[in-house]
């Protein structure tokens, strides 16, 4: 008899453990809330923090917190438009919420896991990227991506750019197996991507009026654009690492940035100086800075992920 | 319930009266175990869910590792389940070596946040949880066949495997719930995953009694591959391990289906649910069915339902009710095959290499299993999925002949 007792007095702990555990967080969550985000105010930095609330800072004092926003796990803005890519509770499910002008404006549904989102210069573009597991007969533990561009203005949601003509080297390409991540956008309707089929990568450019996507060079994966939109900050493929590079678009060329970590970010220009990016510091994601230029050294700038310059 | 059934238990663990259990009634120790896998599916399926979203959002790790981590989850356990099973036999404590393979891998789940950034570290915490699991499958499972009567083999698994399922079913719901609650609490996902499996080994402890046995002396480790070799035993495993070798892989089935069936692909994350749900369902009633059907016909039955799956993703119609009619048969599939294969078994193993047999069992229909998914893998790259399913339905069919055949001339 003791020993059902024993039992259960000690099952009745881990329970109220367990409970106590989750109470406890939940309470402590409730901490000092910032005020709304302010996107108008330039000068600054957003980011998701490690709870995955999107936060606003100064960008020479990341301490001191502007305001803080909507929960997600990647962030991006741009004139007045925020794009905030989550999980819902469904596995494998997430959400692109948009919001203009502090207020939330859409919301799609977009199937697999968040990874990357961009807005265009003028607000009006958003471009995603999901990946997911197990959606074909890939070995277990494989992944694919898929990305795509909503247009705010029409409402017209360019379903993946797999549906899109593709031409590699002036000729037209076709395979069952691509797939695409990194949407960066240039001026108007034009774009760069990053497309993988059968273990090659190509930057992209992309024009969603004629629904086209052209090669422009091999090996160059999550492009990001420069203000300037004449360098793109881009992910190096070695063997099984990324480092970022910058790659000159007029002249073609290319340096390594002084980070030489490996780096798995879709990188933000925070001025065309500066590059901002994610990377694990040992404790969880922490977003650092670097040179543009490959000078200087990586510089730890906050604890979070998914950095955006305001 | 419960208290009703501790009494009927009492009586089984005497040993000698066990053939006396008023049926109606299943022994204590299968319906303890069987609330040991519920908490402890809960607590794996929690990990299992959110790992990949730790790995990438909460610890910033890219999503590069997340292959090389998932490769860990498949093989590797085959060798742990048979020293597992080999050690309960030998130490004549099958109990002992189940409550060090729950222990251990309810230990990892405080190991995921102590590893903090390390991939290294997550791994470790991923492999020994798995090798964990495959220490304590097989002397669970031997305890399970010898705390109950053997007429009431099926029905015993049925309820375990009931209960077993329906701990994964709830796994998810419950981390995808507290990180709905608290975004980004991975810790609390870590932290109510580790009460789960200290509760389930907790109540393997203190409500499990490990079933008296006619253990006479140590059995050596020639004495229990001797057993792999008898002619009954080793005929099943040659069976099961046929019919192992023809099963198409779940995930291949899930994703042609959702081709095939012209689905959403937003629902092929679901798809697992309806398999699920119908093996958690129907396993207690097939399981007693299977008692007075006959077991090992019951298992050779269930894979004449897996070959009607086959071909429904053959035929190609598209449609929710086929979709449903799929998922219908592989659930009924796994209630009529996956606990009835240990009832099947345990009756041929004498009792003192019961946990080692039944190792031996299980073991070789997983690697052959493995084997049949990288044949399917190999067959699709070649030809369309439709048509290989089709192949598939048909070599099933005559798998089954030929094992009943097989199985027949031996007993």
């Amino acid at each position: 008899m003791s020993r059902i007792v024993t039992g259960v007095v000690l099952i009745v702990l881990f329970v109220a453990a367990g409970i106590g555990y989750v109470g406890w967080r939940a309470s402590a969550a409730d901490g000092p809330t910032a005020g709304p985000l302010d996107l108008a105010r330039t000068g600054t930095l957003l980011y998701v923090d490690r709870t995955s609330t999107v936060r606003q800072v100064a960008r020479d004092h990341p301490d001191q917190v502007i305001g803080s926003g909507p929960t997600c796990h990647r962030v991006y803005a741009a004139a007045g438009t925020l794009g905030c890519l989550r999980t819902t509770g469904v596995p494998m499910s997430a959400e692109l919420d948009i919001y203009r002008n502090g207020g939330p404006s859409k919301t799609l549904p977009v199937w697999g896991d968040p990874s990357r989102v961009r807005v265009s210069r003028d607000g009006r573009l958003l471009g995603w990227t999901v990946f997911r597991a197990g959606d074909s007969y890939m070995r277990q533990g494989a992944f694919s991506t898929t990305a795509g561009i909503f247009d705010l203005r029409d409402g017209t949601q360019y379903g993946s750019l797999e549906d899109f003509a593709m031409v590699v080297d002036g000729k037209r390409y076709a395979s069952p197996d691509v797939n695409f991540w990194g949407v960066t956008f240039l001026s108007g309707s034009t774009f760069y991507a990053t497309m993988a089929s059968k273990g090659r990568t190509w930057l992209m450019r992309g024009e969603l009026s004629s629904r086209r996507l052209t090669s422009v060079r091999e090996n160059v994966e999550c492009p990001s654009v420069s203000p300037d939109q004449g360098r793109i900050v881009y992910k190096f493929r070695t063997g099984d690492r990324w480092r970022l590079h910058v790659l000159d678009l007029k002249t073609g060329a290319d340096h390594p940035l002084a980070e030489t970590a490996h780096i798995d970010d879709q990188a933000a220009w925070l001025d065309d100086q500066m590059i901002a990016y994610g990377k694990n510091d040992g404790s969880g994601p922490a977003i650092f800075t670097v040179p543009a230029d490959g000078t200087g050294s990586p510089y730890r700038l906050l604890a979070g992920s998914s950095p955006a310059p305001v | 319930m419960y208290l009703s059934s501790m009494r009927a238990a009492d009586s089984a663990r005497a040993g000698a009266v066990k053939h006396g259990l008023r049926r109606g009634r299943v022994p204590v120790t299968v319906v303890a175990l069987g609330i040991v896998s519920f908490v402890t599916d809960a607590s794996a399926e929690m990990i299992t869910a959110v790992l990949p979203m730790y790995l990438i959002y909460g610890l910033g790790l890219g999503y590069l590792q997340l292959g090389a981590l998932d490769s860990l989850y498949t093989g590797a356990t085959a060798l742990l389940r048979l020293a597992g099973g080999y050690a309960a036999d030998r130490l004549n404590r099958p109990k002992a070596v189940a409550v060090a393979g729950y222990g251990v891998s309810a230990l990892t789940r405080l190991g995921f946040p102590l590893a903090g950034g390390s991939l290294a570290g997550i791994s470790t915490c991923v492999a020994i949880d798995r090798a964990g699991k495959g220490v304590r499958t097989a002397p669970r499972d031997a305890m399970i066949t010898l705390a109950t009567p053997t007429a009431e083999l099926g029905r015993a698994f049925g309820v375990h495997r009931a209960l077993d399922t329906a701990g994964a079913l709830l796994g998810p719901l419950i981390a995808f719930g507290l990180l709905a609650l608290l975004p980004g609490g991975y810790d609390a996902v870590f932290m109510v995953s580790f009460c789960l499996g200290a509760i389930g080994v907790l109540v393997l402890i203190f409500f499990v009694r490990q079933p008296g046995r006619a253990a006479a002396r140590l059995p050596a480790l020639r004495a229990g591959l001797r057993v792999a070799l008898q002619p009954r035993v080793r005929s099943l495993v040659l069976a099961a391990g046929l019919l192992g070798l023809l099963t198409v892989g779940d995930m291949f089935l899930y994703v042609a289906l959702q081709r095939q069936a012209g689905l959403p692909t937003s629902m092929l994350p679901l798809l697992p649910l309806g398999t699920a749900g119908t093996f958690m369902l129907a396993a207690i009633p097939l399981g007693r069915f299977a008692d007075r059907f006959g077991r090992w016909r019951m298992f050779l039955a269930a894979h004449v339902l897996l070959a009607g799956a086959y071909l429904l993703v053959a035929g190609g119609i598209k449609g929710w009710v086929v979709a449903g009619a799929v998922l219908l048969l592989h659930g009924l599939f796994y209630a009529a095959s996956d606990g009835v294969l240990m009832a099947s078994a345990g009756p041929l193993v004498p009792e003192e290499l019961r946990a080692t047999g039944l190792a031996v069992v299980q073991t070789a229909q997983a690697l052959a299993r493995a084997v049949g998914a990288l044949g399917f893998g190999i067959a699709t790259a070649a030809a369309a999925a439709r048509p290989v399913f089709g192949v598939f339905a048909v070599l099933l069919v005559a798998g089954v002949f030929l094992a009943a055949r097989m199985r027949g001339r031996r007993s």
